[in-house]
């Protein structure tokens, strides 16, 4: 019973790893997002590897750790790192518990070709430009979208029943919060992915690791190549199925002895529940290759497939790309291109780069990224983009920036951007107030932070006008103006952000003689 | 008031959440609280020449002292401007330090609470720390209060609004005993000059409405039904171009002023003239004027002046 003590130790990590993950998702003050997220996603690996490409360095060097600690003693990063992971052993220890008879596993066979094909389609489609099988199938984005989309929501409604109470009594000090990143086609892609994993995890334990995740499937890989692995020691073991039963990885075959180490996803349970020792943790460096031609034609069948991916999944991702950017708008505004946020650099950089983990939709102080449908194309599918008519771009504020674990949105100073050209204001003189009711409007203009829109006289009233150079795209000129059903000016973006002017502007005060008399 | 009483009974009685309230009632509560004044020496007090703590102190024993105004065990509300995420030096928010001391004059006056509060334009976290109102609230013993939530407003009649007819109010406005107006004078690309009127925009919900509906009657008429105890107008230091939001510091003059009234339309007119302007230029001042709602002419106030 020497391995004991594994199973205690790799529970506390992952409860502490999901808590803080779900804190950087659904704490609305922001603290954690901007404190913890970055400490706590070091060691994502889809995200630390995507920043890699980027930007390189120590800062995404939490993957290689994670293919280190791998090779060394397996999968302990899908025991103990990630959230998708920890969220289903959750589920799987609700099945435990409200099951009436104990919940048994039983030795099944690998899904080698599924899961090496879902590897390896999301890969090609990667490397071919098209992020969308990493974004649809990354297990970190995935809980992400989850906490950001349904935990988030059920947390600002807690709260708001809370403040309604408090304020009842005339105590404002918990206040109500509003929800505008919501959107019901990505809450229920999230809902529903939610749904395939708590159904397979209650029913199947692991099976979505092991057959439908790439990083799974990759350090699965890896891991049969690991220094130390879990074994059945010939001599203890009585194969009394007691490790099997509780394997949720089904990968311990306890009548002939074997453990499929490239399934284990570092557990521990079955050292806790081996009555005779008969489990260990040693080294092995070879691995075992079952005997019989059966599984090397496999393999060919399987290689000769994978080309035929190959040609096929390149033609996919080409003709995803014409859509990519360009939405087709039938409201009055012609937009051309969606706005991605500073630190993004281009559309195409961001929508290679990001998997729609939300965390910056979460972190985002005025709701203006919010997730997308389609907006950028089927390979950018649920992306973040800046909505104008939920919010506009703080223009004290990069913490999208800086919480993005991806890369995609690279840190960016708030000197630089502010100069940054996410997208330029176009103005719609026709829709305008001062047109067509003939009365002073100025909301644009007052909420402009560099006075790119300006007042300028027509007749006796005042009407916008725009100077593009010194246009950061921050939105807030859309957001304020009060036109309906269409705006009269937005913005649309720049598919390579630009850099802006600086406004015209001086440090001097001005001063007058405080001691003159009073003008009136 | 009446519906917090109303609601308290049903959570007691077993119903909960989801009850309906009807408004309208809280017309009469609003409009019929007036300058509690007794022994009123001033119409208007206009100081220069110091730091603007100092100045409210020195200006408000002309109009007979904060306790002239506040009496002990009430709930007032401050309503600075805040609309902005901008830092106390640039000026686009009410002066911090003359926010503390009006707190804490009330707060010493017996104030029971002093909440404040502003429906921001930009993030209003961020708006509320970096003005340094929030810890100015707190460092005097205030409460600051969230204003971008729709759930605290709540619907009013404006019965003798022009064009704003119903409007939704910060449910702080109606419930408070003594409301204490506390805007910084601006230009203003919107409505011209932003100052004492202006300032209560802030404390409605849809500002859209009244942009797309005669911005300026819209501010007018808001005054028919929203009548602060006391205005204080923060020229400290004056954004006299750029504004409301301001780009730099050229957009800054330091005037060292300060305009209290109970007069609203009154103190935006001194405010205005301390930037050149006449009620001629800045349209809600006119109709405003024309509405009865205060007087523009100057000449006919009793007006303390002070040079510090």
């Amino acid at each position: 019973m020497k391995y004991e003590h594994l199973k205690k130790i790799r529970v506390v990590i992952s409860l502490i790893v999901i808590t803080l993950v779900t804190l950087s998702f659904v704490d609305f003050s922001g603290y954690s997002a901007e404190n913890i997220s970055g400490k706590v996603l070091f060691l994502q690996f889809i995200p630390s590897f995507l920043q890699f490409l980027t930007i390189g360095g120590i800062i995404s060097s939490g993957f290689i750790i994670v293919i280190i600690f791998t090779l060394l003693i397996g999968r302990v990063y899908c025991s103990s790192v990630c959230p998708l992971g920890i969220l289903q052993d959750v589920f799987t220890w609700f099945a435990t518990r409200t099951k009436k008879k104990k919940r048994r596993y039983k030795s099944e066979k690998p899904h080698n070709k599924l899961r090496y094909s879902i590897l390896i389609i999301s890969v090609i489609l990667f490397f071919t430009g098209s992020i969308l099988g990493l974004s649809l199938l990354d297990p970190y984005s995935n809980y992400g979208r989850i906490a950001a989309n349904i935990f988030y929501p059920i947390v600002i409604f807690t709260n708001n029943v809370v403040s309604y109470i408090f304020e009842l009594f005339g105590n404002y000090s918990v206040y109500p919060l509003e929800l505008r990143k919501v959107k019901i086609a990505v809450s229920l892609f999230s809902l529903t992915v939610l749904g395939i994993v708590f159904y397979m995890s209650f029913k199947y334990g692991r099976l979505f690791c092991n057959t439908v995740c790439p990083v799974g499937s990759f350090l699965g890989f890896l891991s049969k190549f690991s220094l130390f692995k879990i074994q059945i020691d010939e001599e203890n073991c009585r194969s009394c199925g007691a490790c099997e039963k509780v394997c949720k990885a089904n990968c311990i075959d306890s009548e002939t002895k074997e453990v499929d180490f490239s399934r284990c996803v570092s557990c521990f349970n079955c050292f806790q529940v081996c009555p005779t020792d008969g489990l260990k943790y040693t080294y092995k460096f070879s691995f075992h290759r079952k005997k019989g031609n059966e599984t090397d034609n496999s393999k060919r069948e399987f290689f000769k497939n994978s080309t035929l991916f190959f040609v096929a999944l390149t033609s996919i991702s080409k003709a995803s790309e014409k859509i990519k950017v360009y939405v087709e708008n039938k409201i009055k505004p012609d937009r051309h291109f969606p706005i991605a946020p500073p630190g993004a650099g281009s559309i195409e950089q961001f929508n290679d780069r990001c998997t729609a983990c939300h965390l910056c939709v979460s972190a985002c102080p005025t709701q203006v990224l919010q997730p997308s449908f389609l907006e950028y194309g089927l390979s950018g599918m649920l992306q973040p983009r800046m909505n104008n008519k939920k919010g506009f771009c703080n223009f004290e504020c990069n913490v999208c920036s800086e919480v993005c674990p991806n890369g995609a949105i690279m840190p960016i100073t708030l000197e630089k951007k502010k100069v940054t050209q996410i997208g330029i204001a176009k103005f719609i003189h026709d829709n305008c107030v001062v047109v067509t009711e003939g009365t002073d409007c100025g909301a644009c203009s007052e909420h402009c932070p560099t006075k790119a829109v300006k007042m300028v006289p027509e007749g006796k009233l005042r009407i916008p006008k725009v100077t593009g150079n010194i246009c950061i795209g921050c939105g807030a000129c859309e957001y304020a103006c009060p036109t309906i059903p269409n705006k009269a000016i937005y913005v649309d973006g720049n598919p390579v952000h630009k850099k802006a002017l600086l406004p015209k502007s001086d440090s001097e005060e001005q001063k007058v003689n405080i001691k003159e008399d009073f003008p009136f | 008031m009446k519906r917090r009483d109303f609601v308290k009974k049903s959570l007691v009685a077993g119903i909960a959440a989801g009850a309906v309230f009807s408004a309208g009632s809280y017309a009469n509560i609003v409009s019929s609280r007036k300058s509690l004044s007794e022994k009123k020496t001033y119409d208007m007090v206009a100081i220069k020449g110091g730091e603007p703590d100092e100045m409210f102190e020195r200006a408000i024993k002309s109009l007979g002292g904060i306790k002239n105004f506040v009496k002990p065990n009430q709930k007032v509300l401050i309503k600075p401007n805040i609309g902005w995420d901008v830092v106390p030096e640039k000026a686009a928010n009410t002066n911090p330090k003359l926010v503390y001391k009006i707190i804490k004059m009330c707060k010493d006056a017996g104030a029971k609470d002093v909440f404040v509060f502003d429906h921001t334009c930009d993030a209003w976290k961020k708006s509320y720390e970096n003005s340094g109102i929030e810890k100015a609230v707190k460092d005097a013993g205030g409460k600051i209060v969230q204003g971008n939530t729709e759930s605290y407003y709540q619907e009013v009649e404006i019965k003798n609004g022009k064009r704003l007819k119903k409007d939704k109010v910060h449910e702080l406005v109606l419930d408070s005993d003594v409301f204490i107006n506390v805007p910084i004078l601006k230009d203003h690309s919107s409505a011209r000059l932003t100052m004492g009127m202006k300032n209560l925009m802030g404390t409605n919900w849809d500002r859209g409405f009244w942009h797309r509906n005669d911005l300026h009657q819209c501010i007018a008429d808001y005054s028919t039904f929203c009548k602060p105890t006391l205005n204080v107008i923060d020229a400290y230091k004056v954004m006299h171009q750029n504004g409301p939001r301001g780009v730099s510091l050229s957009d800054l003059t330091l005037m060292k002023s300060m305009i209290i009234s109970t007069d609203i339309v009154a103190a935006d007119t001194a405010a205005a003239k301390l930037l050149g302007l006449t009620p001629e230029d800045v349209p809600y001042i006119k109709i405003a004027s024309e509405m009865n709602l205060g007087k523009t002419d100057l000449q006919k106030l009793s007006i303390d002046r002070i040079i510090l």
